[in-house]
């Protein structure tokens, strides 16, 4: 491996360790409250659920209006199989977590090859209405069975979300994401993304390859789902309506297609700006969607665009204009 | 048997207040490829414009309709040019991501102006029972059966035998051929989102009638039904639409009636699906293949 990727993944996993302990001198410290901890763990589930829609959307480059459809069955397979677990066995917490977010991740992957597989013979906008389709298929099937409790929502799931395992599952979600996108199969992803007649040209196998990735979104997106369940203890069906899948989209372009940094800052500026908002919440939602109209009319490529933030980067950058100066000085 | 037959026709009538959304839907598709998914809002507005006028000023069924048409169209001539006309090079998903984002902000501006409670809808029509042998027919599902494939008619005979509607053809068929030709060719795409907004509306105080209240999500559901209606039938095709609408409010109101109104919503949703796999340009559909 290059030698500036190594330094790269030390810098990066020594800055993960370094908001972790910040985030947790200031709990000790009392600064960050009880309900400070409630929007930092929403904040890292919204991580969860946009970087995952960004690679089926930024980095696959399919537009789907489904996610939260997919976050719905995470977060009721992980919540039944909490439950079942709880009842028949005495199981620390942590591995009950662990077994219902597994599941989760199993079976939301799964409706994901069962839905990308017809559906993603469609492109663009058929592909977006068809998505759209089957997120609202699962929200009547979850409104309407036994299981779930209908609509009357599902109650007693056990609190096993805490901010330290949303925390640590955010960052393997996301590192994951982001060894996926550099490695060889990312580069195919990306290749479909570009130009998906090309890439068959070239020998990509573009079915298998955008099912793979929409079954990895969907999946992730269950464990979303599965951390939501466990923290809010409460599932309402029509919370994972077609306008949750839209404001998970939001994040996703505000943050920039193809950018998981930009999709992590984009999570963190809009889960924190409903809150300081509070006092004028009508508004809140209408300033969103002023914010996306005009981002798209001046900026469709987001903050990020498609590239991410590094410390490397930011050297890079300072060190060619630091030449650049130089050489100008040089040549008066 | 009576029974089926009110059930025809109320699905007829639900049919055909989808089928006049659907035609703004597959209009604006046909002209600039867009999904306006905002359109289900105009009708919210068209909804609301005919509340307030027939709240405040008291005036007649026609004169609120009429009004509630301008201004619906208005509104939606005025979001093309802010909203869309920037974004008409823009990569689709752009366009469509902004299409969603305008629907988003008129809804929550409802929801500031109006507030979330439903308002009650005055009595436009008056509501009596019609009796055609043993069977009985509200005025409404009347007046709404004979107002749409009304308004169907005079949108044919727009489309095919006035010069707009001609230009409107051409601007669908071939854009830069079209500006050739002399084509103002803003001008028909702001003609085309005026017509399939003023439909909307149209659609909007007749949904408000039926059900007789207004609230700020009312354009979701049947703004999703009617555009599954209009890709069912074709996007881009005005006879889709109509026939689009028409199923989709058929097969909605048998399943109420026969089967579960729980249900109905994912057998639409999933009649769209299966249409969209077996045949994805919509039934009236051509197949275009995809050229490098």
């Amino acid at each position: 491996m290059d030698k500036k990727v190594i330094k790269n993944y030390i810098i990066n996993i020594a800055a993960i360790f370094a908001v972790y302990a910040v985030l947790k001198g200031l709990i000790y410290a009392g600064v960050i409250t009880r309900y400070h901890q409630g929007i930092i763990v929403f904040i890292l589930i919204n991580v969860i659920l946009a970087t995952s829609l960004n690679l089926a959307v930024g980095f696959l480059g399919q537009l789907t209006l489904g996610h939260a459809g997919f976050m719905a069955v995470g977060a009721y397979v992980s919540a039944i199989t909490a439950v079942a677990l709880n009842a028949n066995f005495n199981l620390p917490k942590i591995v009950v977590l662990l077994i219902s977010l597994t599941l989760a991740a199993i079976v939301s992957a799964l409706t994901g090859v069962a839905i990308g597989i017809p559906a993603l013979r469609l492109r663009g906008d058929y592909l977006a209405i068809i998505t759209l389709g089957f997120g609202e298929v699962i929200r009547v099937i979850i409104n309407n069975i036994k299981v779930t409790g209908g609509a009357q929502g599902f109650t007693g799931i056990p609190k096993l979300s805490t901010l330290d395992n949303v925390f640590w599952i955010t960052v393997l979600a996301v590192a994951f994401l982001y060894t996926l996108t550099h490695s060889r199969q990312g580069r195919a992803i990306l290749s479909i993304r570009e130009d998906e007649i090309a890439a068959e040209a070239v020998g990509v196998k573009t079915t298998s390859f955008k099912v793979m990735g929409f079954a990895i979104a969907a999946g992730l997106a269950g464990i979303g789902g599965g951390l939501y369940a466990h923290y809010i203890a409460f599932l309402d069906p029509n919370t994972f309506n077609f306008m949750r899948s839209v404001e998970i989209l939001i994040i996703v372009v505000l943050g920039g297609m193809g950018s998981l940094t930009g999709s992590i800052v984009a999570a963190i500026v809009l889960t924190i700006m409903p809150e300081a908002l509070r006092s004028f919440n009508e508004l809140r939602l209408l300033l969103y969607a002023l914010i996306l109209v005009v981002m798209m009319i001046f900026k469709p490529s987001g903050l990020f665009g498609t590239e991410e933030f590094s410390w490397q980067g930011i050297y890079d950058r300072y060190k060619t204009r630091k030449n650049a100066l130089h050489n100008r000085e040089k040549k008066v | 048997m009576i029974l089926f037959l009110q059930q025809i026709i109320n699905g007829l009538s639900v049919g055909s207040i989808y089928a006049l959304i659907a035609l703004g839907y597959t209009m604006v598709y046909g002209i600039i490829k867009l999904i306006n998914f905002a359109h289900g809002e105009i009708m919210m507005a068209g909804a609301y414009f005919a509340f307030l006028v027939g709240v405040h000023l008291g005036l007649p069924f026609f004169a609120v309709l009429i009004i509630s048409m301008i201004g619906a169209a208005v509104l939606g001539v005025f979001i093309e040019f802010i909203a869309y006309k920037p974004l008409r090079k823009a990569p689709r998903i752009s366009a469509l991501i902004t299409a969603i984002g305008v629907s988003f902000f008129l809804q929550n501006l409802a929801l500031v102006i109006f507030k979330a409670e439903p308002k009650i809808m005055p009595n436009l029509i008056v509501k009596r029972p019609v009796n055609i042998g043993s069977l009985q027919i509200g005025t409404v599902t009347l007046a709404t059966l004979a107002l749409s494939i009304g308004f169907m008619i005079i949108l044919d005979v727009f489309v095919k035998r006035t010069k707009p509607g001609k230009a409107m053809r051409a601007v669908s068929e071939d854009k830069d051929a079209a500006l050739l030709m002399g084509i103002n060719v803003n001008r028909t795409i702001s003609i085309t989102f005026a017509i399939g907004s003023a439909l909307g509306a149209v659609a909007g105080v007749l949904f408000g009638v039926m059900y007789t209240q207004v609230y700020p999500t009312m354009g979701v559901m049947p703004g999703l039904k009617a555009f599954v209606a209009a890709v069912l039938g074709g996007i881009g095709l005005i006879p889709g639409a109509v026939l689009g609408g028409f199923v989709i409010g058929m097969v909605e109101t048998i399943t109420k009636a026969y089967l579960s109104s729980q249900w109905s919503d994912a057998i639409v949703f999933g009649l769209l699906i299966i249409v969209l796999l077996i045949k994805p340009t919509g039934i009236l559909g051509k197949n275009e293949k995809e050229k490098v």
